[in-house]
């Protein structure tokens, strides 16, 4: 600070928490529909304070889900979520770190036309080629399989840069040194290369398991069998059914239960995460 | 580049194989396979497909709901890019001012990054219902009777806010970082001039954090275009009257629910066309900053 104006402070603070409390404004009403009974809904205005229903809306949604939109029990759809964003964003890292040594430490034939083969699919969101990628999934029998799910999404040029860019930042002098120990190229990357990269990659983990968990589209379209719903995907089969009988109250239970997994990763590892998103982009 | 390397061809197509495979598998096959069916017309039983030239294309810029689409897109990407913009410019340079709560406040705003949009939209969808949310309790106080379900200007501002307030996050950390990264003994070399905050932020501050800004545009922008998806499935779905209809949501539409494959593969190939254009773009921009 350079000058000393008590006025601006206070207002510096006002408009930080008037920012704070509009951010929070959605989801505290969600919070607080999520604890009421169905009724509150049905006229008037939402209620802005508590109710006493919070044990029973989340333990039924948890336990047996809105049976009448054929939903299954939220339990079941937060475990497919979470299997669906631990494999995209190990498996993601997995491939990217392996593709990324490949580049960085071997001259082979077509070495470029590999690297802007993986650089392309930066260019091809899901979204873009939907129905195409929908039918070369369906061709391979992979709908309604968590394979279905998460293969397709795995590819990733963003980690292959990032990992890229970490292993040029590494001396030669490890390698030389490495070699002349008569390390071979596994034993460098297993010894040498995963241990200097493991902030990065747990950095990476929290912004690729946002990205698993929030899917939509994808999980909306190869899943339709109630087994492999995940819960993001599975909020607008309830809401669908909330318009016309209105439970709101179920549907805020399940829109914070969604949110949940993902905010704590953000707020429990928020420096990594602040790292990971700003790495991400470069 | 690395003075040495080791030896070997077979091990390094052996670690890129995952990668390649998924990525010929279910990126670049199903990008050729919209090229190709962009060429094609199917009959409306599947039974055979001919060749039409680019008669997918022409139709498409000859129809109404498309064009529509395209100005749609434009008005909810740059709305969405002017307001989540404005308002973390705002609230980072306000956490750039206080020093010590600084970190605070920024917990505090960053985790909506974590909301996927699809859960944003409903909680919006929620806070909007013309029956029962509370913002259109308040605006009915104020003589105005909102309904996103008719009102197509309506649905566009719903939309909006919904994409805006989850975008608000991330914006707010470049801006933050941005600000950060200018040097303090500017801001006091102005001050001792006798330029007070407002005009130090105007003169000074503003002009120097335009790479930040222009780069968070671009984002801004293919954020809204390719998404948000699920703000549009999950509350209006492209309507009242295709008045939230966005191009990603017409190609899903077109595709899967008119199954009106050429069609929606031209629509892949022109969405395409329009992210690569922004992803040059974007690298362009990260070159220039590496020489600063």
């Amino acid at each position: 600070m350079v000058e000393h104006r008590p006025f601006l402070n206070i207002l510096t603070h006002a408009v930080l928490i008037l920012g704070v409390a509009v951010v929070t404004f959605p989801v505290y009403l969600a919070l607080i529909a999520s604890t009421h009974p169905a009724t509150a809904f049905s006229s008037g205005v939402i209620p802005l304070l508590p109710g006493n229903q919070a044990t029973e809306n989340y333990a039924a949604m948890m336990g047996r889900g809105i049976s009448s939109s054929g939903a299954p029990p939220l339990g079941l759809m937060m475990t497919n979520s979470l299997i669906m964003a631990l494999v995209i964003a190990l498996g993601k890292i997995a491939i990217s770190i392996t593709s990324a040594f490949a580049i960085v430490y071997f001259r082979f034939p077509f070495r470029q036309l590999a690297f802007w083969t993986i650089f392309i699919t930066l260019m091809l969101p899901v979204e873009v080629r939907i129905v195409p990628t929908f039918e070369v999934v369906a061709d391979l029998g992979m709908l309604n399989s968590y394979a279905g799910l998460t293969i397709p999404l795995i590819a990733s040029a963003t980690a292959t840069f990032l990992f890229r860019q970490v292993f040029l930042t590494i001396p030669d002098e490890l390698m030389e040194a490495a070699r002349i120990d008569g390390a071979g190229p596994m034993k460098f990357f297993r010894d040498i290369l995963i241990p200097l990269s493991r902030t990065n990659m747990a950095a990476l983990f929290v912004i690729l398991f946002i990205y698993g968990w929030n899917q939509y589209l994808w999980p909306l379209l190869v899943t339709t069998d109630a087994r492999y719903y995940t819960v993001v995907a599975g909020i607008k089969r309830m809401a669908d059914v909330a318009d016309a009988v209105p439970q709101w109250n179920f549907v805020m239970t399940a829109v914070v239960l969604a949110m949940l997994p993902p905010v704590l990763v953000v707020i429990a590892m928020q420096r990594l995460f602040v790292k990971g998103l700003i790495e991400a982009e470069k | 580049m690395k003075r040495t390397v080791f030896g070997g061809h077979l091990l390094p197509w052996l670690l890129l194989a995952p990668q390649l495979l998924v990525t010929i598998v279910f990126f670049l096959w199903p990008a050729g396979q919209a090229v190709r069916q962009s060429f094609l017309r199917e009959d409306a039983f599947g039974l055979s497909t001919s060749f039409v030239g680019l008669a997918n294309y022409r139709a498409l810029f000859r129809s109404d709901e498309y064009l529509n689409s395209l100005q749609v897109t434009v008005v909810f990407s740059v709305s969405v890019a002017v307001l989540s913009m404005g308002v973390s410019l705002f609230l980072a340079a306000a956490a750039n001012r206080v020093v010590r709560t600084g970190r605070v406040y920024t917990t505090l705003l960053v985790w909506p990054y974590a909301v996927a949009p699809a859960v944003a939209g409903i909680m919006w969808w929620f806070i909007f219902n013309p029956t029962i949310g509370i913002l259109p309790y308040l605006l009915d106080g104020l003589g105005y009777d909102w309904n996103h379900s008719l009102r197509p200007t309506d649905a566009m501002i719903l939309v909006v806010i919904a994409a805006s307030w989850k975008q608000i996050s991330y914006n707010f950390l470049f801006f933050l970082a941005g600000l950060q990264a200018i040097p303090a003994s500017l801001n006091e070399a102005a001050a001792i001039d006798g330029a007070g905050p407002f005009k130090r932020f105007r003169t000074i501050t503003f002009p120097l954090l335009a790479p930040t800004t222009f780069f968070l545009l671009v984002v801004n922008i293919v954020y809204t275009m390719f998404d948000t998806f699920g703000i549009i499935h999950a509350t209006t779905e492209g309507g009242p009257n295709q008045a939230t209809n966005i191009l990603i949501y017409k190609v899903y539409e077109d595709g899967f629910l008119q199954l009106d494959l050429g069609s929606s593969a031209a629509q892949s190939v022109i969405l395409m066309a329009i992210v690569i254009t922004m992803t040059m773009i974007q690298f362009r921009w990260i070159e220039r900053r590496v020489e600063y």
